[in-house]
């Protein structure tokens, strides 16, 4: 709604935008508080926010006439028929307008996935600072900055062109992969709202999907990559405040709708000649999906790491294609290579070289994981590891 | 950390040359792990190139057919890697798979460019 309104009115007029957004919310808890729901919620909220629009509209347009006739954006607004188009079509597009404009370079990047959140997905402060697991106030600042950033350089929300498209199709498809990863890895025990999050990262891949002109590869593989994360979203989590790792889970509790899904989009995902990191990490996630431990596993997972840390570094992806090897060559293969990583300051990593010398050197094994429980920053990563200490 | 050049030369001209194409096949993936062994530990500058092994070899007054081998051996693969000295550069140098059929791994160090 908020995007749709944006486009009408201009980036410069976001708060207002949100204001009348949350005007409109405000208005139905009122009413319908009172009577009963309407038959059809979500249009009614639209109409609601349309009048409120036109009011508005025409509020400041009597203003602009006769107290700044030199503002020539409302000027035009004057003198045309104010329309507001809330089809499901136009409501579409001013989200993937909206989109792009929130992955302009001028936000900055920390800034984006909160920006996309709050202005796309209408997630309050509150939420955004849960799922971020800091304080509401660091968001609020975060969210201003940016909106001041939206507005200083009067971005305009327009269908992307080919440029854009080329320009910040990457950063598009990176923030909506950290919505959805803030989902699904976050810290947060808030598990409805994690949830949401992944639902919300790949609602918003879909828009990309629905138009022609982002529907490409890169944005299946990104798609791929999260649908096979998210058949195992009920796996992962138990209804404890408890993490269930991958090689503990029930395989049973796999979403197969969701794998095939992903392989759909996956097949789909090669049909360019480039590889992106989301091509590789969608190969990685879907022989993870495989659920009986073929010889060729383990090895295809080893080499996609492989060619995902040649292409880009990550402290992750080191230590998960270190457990690859490990899976696919043997613990003796992996603990030299693990040696080297040198992330002494991760306890993942000693978490890792705690794993790889359990049934080889005990001790060892215990000192790893007591470091790793030293390093830990949260209760969830350190129950983990006090379970595998235990079971030493 | 200084760049390091690993360049490899094999004998890529001799009718019965060692490495074998069908050993080259077979290295393929011990060679993808040994550069994802440097990648992990973010020690690779750039990702690899491939080369082709024709080549052209260009003098003063002549370009004749490559690749270039005044000797037995060609270039036939370099990567830049991170490492702190040689003994860490030689150190990965030596994890190359196509050592053991007879290739030569030569390490060069980049220097600073020189101060003005």
């Amino acid at each position: 709604m908020v995007a749709v309104l944006c486009a009408l009115f201009g980036m410069e007029h976001i708060e207002t935008a949100e204001d009348i957004v949350s005007d409109t919310f405000l208005t139905a808890t009122e009413t319908w508080s009172y009577g009963s729901i309407p038959e059809n919620p979500v249009a009614w909220l639209y109409t609601v926010a349309k009048n409120k629009a036109r009011n508005h509209l025409n509020r400041t347009r009597l203003f602009e006439q006769k107290l700044a006739p030199q503002i020539r954006y409302q000027a035009q607004l004057a003198t045309e028929e104010i329309t507001i188009d809330l089809s499901q079509q136009h409501i579409s597009d001013s989200q993937l307008a909206m989109i792009f404009a929130v992955c302009d370079p001028v936000v900055p990047a920390d800034a984006q996935v909160a920006l996309a959140l709050n202005l796309l997905c209408g997630f309050g402060i509150q939420e955004i600072a849960t799922a971020f697991f800091t304080g509401k106030d660091v968001i609020y600042k975060r969210l201003s900055r940016a909106k001041q950033k939206l507005k200083e350089h009067n971005l305009q929300i327009g269908q992307p062109g080919p440029g854009a498209i080329k320009e910040r199709l990457l950063m598009v498809i990176r923030t909506i992969y950290l919505v959805f990863s803030e989902g699904y890895y976050s810290i947060s025990h808030d598990r409805v709202l994690r949830k949401d999050l992944c639902d919300e990262a790949m609602r918003l891949a879909s828009l990309l999907l629905d138009n022609k002109a982002t529907d490409l590869p890169a944005v299946n593989a990104l798609m791929a990559l999260m649908c096979f994360h998210a058949s195992r979203f009920e796996a992962r989590n138990s209804h404890t405040e408890e993490m269930i790792l991958y090689k503990d889970q029930d395989r049973s509790l796999w979403d197969n709708s969701l794998i095939e899904k992903g392989i759909y989009y996956l097949n789909r995902s090669s049909e360019g000649p480039v590889a992106t990191r989301y091509h590789l990490e969608a190969g990685i996630a879907y022989w993870h999906t495989l659920k009986e431990e073929l010889p060729e596993k383990w090895e295809n997972i080893l080499q996609l790491y492989n060619k995902l840390l040649i292409i880009e570094y990550s402290p992750v992806a080191a230590l998960n294609r270190t457990y690859a090897l490990a899976m696919a060559r043997g613990k003796e293969a992996a603990i030299p290579e693990a040696a080297k990583l040198g992330l002494t300051d991760n306890h993942f990593y000693f978490s890792l070289l705690g794993n790889l010398y359990t049934g080889v050197d005990k001790d060892k094994a215990r000192q790893y994981y007591s470091k790793a429980l030293e390093l830990a920053g949260n209760a969830t990563d350190r129950q983990t590891i006090t379970k595998y200490l235990d079971a030493l | 950390m200084n760049e390091f050049l690993i360049a490899i030369h094999r004998d890529m001209k001799s009718k019965d040359a060692s490495p074998s194409p069908e050993q080259m096949q077979a290295a393929i993936k011990p060679f993808q792990d040994w550069i994802g062994d440097i990648a992990a530990q973010n020690k690779l500058v750039s990702p690899p190139k491939r080369w082709d092994a024709v080549g052209k070899v260009v003098k003063q007054d002549s370009v004749t057919d490559g690749p270039y081998a005044e000797i037995k051996e060609s270039l036939g693969g370099m990567i830049l890697v991170r490492a702190e000295n040689y003994e860490e550069a030689v150190e990965i140098a030596k994890g190359c798979p196509i050592l053991q059929w007879g290739a030569t791994v030569e390490v060069r160090m980049a220097m600073a460019p020189p101060q003005e």
